[in-house]
């Protein structure tokens, strides 16, 4: 730790100490789309993406281009009053790419509510996260079929969660037998802000004393809402696990390589019994929290400038090109297979049905629950009463 | 805050943002980052701090940023914060306040259009209260402020953006400065038929309701906007059962064991001779808040509070 002189809440040099702590930061792949040789703590991580060909970096490049895209139709779909709320992963395509694509079918995602790169490479259809943020349904998809949770809106209660179902996992004899196919990981996404929360120090807690299957996957992308992250922290977020027993290791998240071979290393030592990890994926969020959002009022424009030049696309398309593994053929044929899905995505959107109004009375239970199933045949009644005489409307 | 340098406000974004709802916009920049101070992402925390600070002599007035997010407070609240003052004899008296946007029809996603008074209103040693107006926000949370008792102070959110006069400036320095007592309820109409007991998001939906029946003379409403939800003012509500002898109690959080159940319950009890029908409730299902698209369905509106007008008249 160093100085302990706190100053009155919100003291300026809070920011400056964090960042110091940047250095540490696994990269594999520099803003300007350039591979170094691994030196030092890369190094380390080197050999989970030994295997990764060109056409795998081909994979993730159109990956990411389609989430952004379609991130950024969601966007404007949510302008044209099509969506009730959208949150824009823009700036955190490597991450949730880099971490999703380092996932087994076999392993299981708890996200929050940002994680649309990560849905994405688990197979959910872009529509069902559409629909939850048009507000024609609570979920959407089938959490067993994908591996991948319901979105959670409540900070932090996932990462509970994900370190019970890692728990699980344990129960069942799927870690440490060594088969690839068996052995699963759990992988918690959670905020910057997040951390903050009891339930993740409970889950930090709980994950290390039984030494769950389970990786918490922190995008730290230096806002919660309005609040940088030094309102959060005084310690750089990935040291935050160690005093639970648990190691942490910072990425660069806008570096989908590195993330994918953090992830990796961090998914495997969960799948052969390791225990759980901490990985901080350093990042940014480059649009507003959400579309009820202005970002304005609290942060500088430059800063966003600052981050553009890290850009998490730009960088793979650089190195694509210049190492001769992608051709301009290649990008257009991406960018326009984005433009074909998004442009899918928003007549299914715009046709999306509004839920019957009697199915919020559906699966509330499992079993009839008399109360409940009143209040329903009343609802219904009043309905149909209201149907027949609609001539005397009284507003 | 002028008033008071004990003041404190406390939450998630109410610094430079405002709060989402801009709540706090500007106090920031008047009052300081020392006393209008953005938490970490908490509530636990923020109300268990709250409580310290209130042990200190601070009168803490915290923000949770949705209804939907009080429950990592609970703890704090219920097992703590309201059991303070009783457990040490009086000699802790804990005046934090807990200011909550609540209630739907904001066409929101999860978490952030539930009404969640029951719960606050179950537990012995919190005052709840909810306004209804612009004019009431301004008085009753500067009662909130200076009651020495914990109060939950639920903001109609859906009301945020009904405009209304308010003495800008006015400051409550004696109990009497404000127009009502704080915990009275208020007849915002009144009426000989029935009476119709609501608070917070539904009294304008209640009084509209009013006009309608009023408009085609099907009867003669009196809306009483309880304002406070613990204590009730059960004076004020027997008055009117007496005198209209039907009542309909009308709120958005479910039916089941919602305020409307107490509120029958004491009308029974207080006014079984002067009733000519049951008391009826107009509620929430017992099930989840529905996904916005059908969230009129869940929520009373116009046409189920007359329903159940008809439905007393008829007895
Ligand atoms: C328990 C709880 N409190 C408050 C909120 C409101 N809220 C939604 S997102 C958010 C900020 C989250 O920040 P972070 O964890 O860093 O994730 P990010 O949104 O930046 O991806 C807040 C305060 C919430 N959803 N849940």
């Amino acid at each position: 730790m160093p100085d302990t002189d706190v100053g009155p809440a919100g003291s300026p040099d809070r920011a400056a100490h964090v960042d110091r702590e940047a250095d540490t930061m696994i990269q594999m792949l520099t803003p300007e789309g350039e591979r170094p040789e691994p030196t030092g703590a890369a190094l380390e991580y080197a050999a989970y993406v030994e295997d990764v060909t060109d056409d795998d970096l081909r994979g993730m490049y159109r990956d990411m281009v389609i989430v952004r895209r379609f991130d950024a139709e969601a966007t404007a779909l949510q302008r044209q009053g099509e969506l009730g709320l959208w949150a824009s992963l823009l700036g955190q395509e490597a991450a949730q790419v880099g971490s999703g694509r380092a996932l087994r079918p076999q392993d299981f995602a708890y996200p929050t509510y940002r994680e649309h790169g990560v849905a994405w490479c688990r197979g959910v259809p872009p529509t069902a996260l559409l629909g939850l943020y048009r507000g024609a349904s609570l979920g959407g998809w089938d959490p067993a079929e994908h591996g991948f949770a319901l979105y959670t809106i409540v900070i932090g209660s996932q990462t509970l969660h994900a370190t019970g179902y890692a728990m699980g996992v344990q129960r069942d004899h799927a870690v440490g037998t060594g088969e690839p196919d068996r052995d699963a990981a759990v992988i918690a996404y959670l905020g910057d802000g997040a951390t903050s929360q009891g339930d993740v120090s409970e889950a930090l807690v709980f994950s290390a004393v039984y030494n769950a299957p389970v990786v918490f996957f922190c995008q730290n992308n230096q806002w919660a809402i309005s609040e940088p992250n030094t309102r959060q922290t005084r310690v750089p977020l990935f040291k935050r696990s160690s005093g639970f027993g648990i190691p942490g290791v910072r990425v660069d998240g806008n570096d989908v390589l590195a993330t994918l071979a953090v992830t990796r290393a961090a998914t495997e030592r969960a799948r052969s019994g390791g225990g759980p990890t901490f990985v901080e994926a350093y990042t940014y969020r480059m649009g507003a929290h959400t579309t009820s959002d202005d970002p304005s009022r609290y942060r500088i424009a430059a800063e966003v400038e600052e981050w553009k030049l890290k850009d998490p696309i730009a960088r793979v398309k650089a190195y694509l090109a210049r190492s001769g593994a992608a051709d301009e053929d290649f990008f257009a044929e991406v960018e326009a297979e984005a433009k074909q899905i998004a442009t899918e995505l928003r007549v299914t959107c715009r046709a999306l049905p509004d839920p019957p109004p009697e199915s919020m009375f559906d699966d509330v239970y499992a079993e009839p629950h008399a109360v409940l199933d009143a209040e329903r045949e009343e609802y219904l009644a009043y309905r149909a009463g209201f149907a027949d005489d609609t001539e005397e409307v009284r507003t | 805050m002028d008033h008071d340098p004990k003041v404190v406000l406390m939450g998630e974004d109410i610094g430079a943002l405002g709060g989402v709802f801009r709540v706090t916009d500007g106090l920031q920049k008047d009052f300081g980052e020392d006393r209008v101070i953005d938490t970490p992402l908490a509530e636990s925390g923020i109300v268990g701090t709250a409580i310290g600070l209130a042990m200190r002599g601070y009168r803490p007035v915290v923000e949770i940023q949705f209804d939907g997010f009080v429950f990592p407070a609970f703890d704090q609240i219920v097992t703590q914060l309201a059991k303070m003052g009783n457990r040490s004899a009086g000699r802790v008296r804990l005046p934090v306040v807990i200011r909550i946007p609540f209630g739907g029809g904001i066409g929101a996603v999860e978490h952030h259009s539930e009404s969640p008074e029951s719960y606050f209103v179950h537990t012995g040693g919190l005052r709840v209260v909810t306004p209804s107006t612009p004019e009431d926000a301004f008085w009753m949370v500067q009662q909130a402020v200076a009651c020495p008792d914990p109060v939950v102070f639920l903001e109609p959110k859906r009301r945020y953006w009904d405009k209304g006069e308010v003495p800008e400036g006015a400051v409550l320095r004696s109990p009497g400065d404000a127009p009502r007592p704080f915990g009275a309820a208020h007849v915002a109409r009144p009426g000989a038929d029935v009476t119709m007991l609501c608070y917070g998001p539904m009294v304008r939906t209640c009084l509209a309701a009013a006009e309608a029946a009023a408009a085609d003379g099907t009867a003669d409403i009196e809306v009483v906007d309880l304002r406070s939800l613990s204590p009730l003012d059960l004076p004020t509500v027997m008055a009117s059962v007496r005198r209209t002898g039907r009542a309909v109690v009308v709120h958005e959080a479910p039916t089941t064991l919602g305020l409307g159940a107490e509120l029958a319950a004491r009308v029974q009890e207080g006014c079984f001779y002067h009733l000519e029908a049951p008391v009826l409730r107009v509620g929430g299902f017992s099930a989840p808040y529905p996904a916005a698209k059908i969230e009129d369905e869940y929520l009373p509106d116009l046409d189920r509070v007359l329903d159940a007008v008809d439905r007393v008249l008829a007895h």
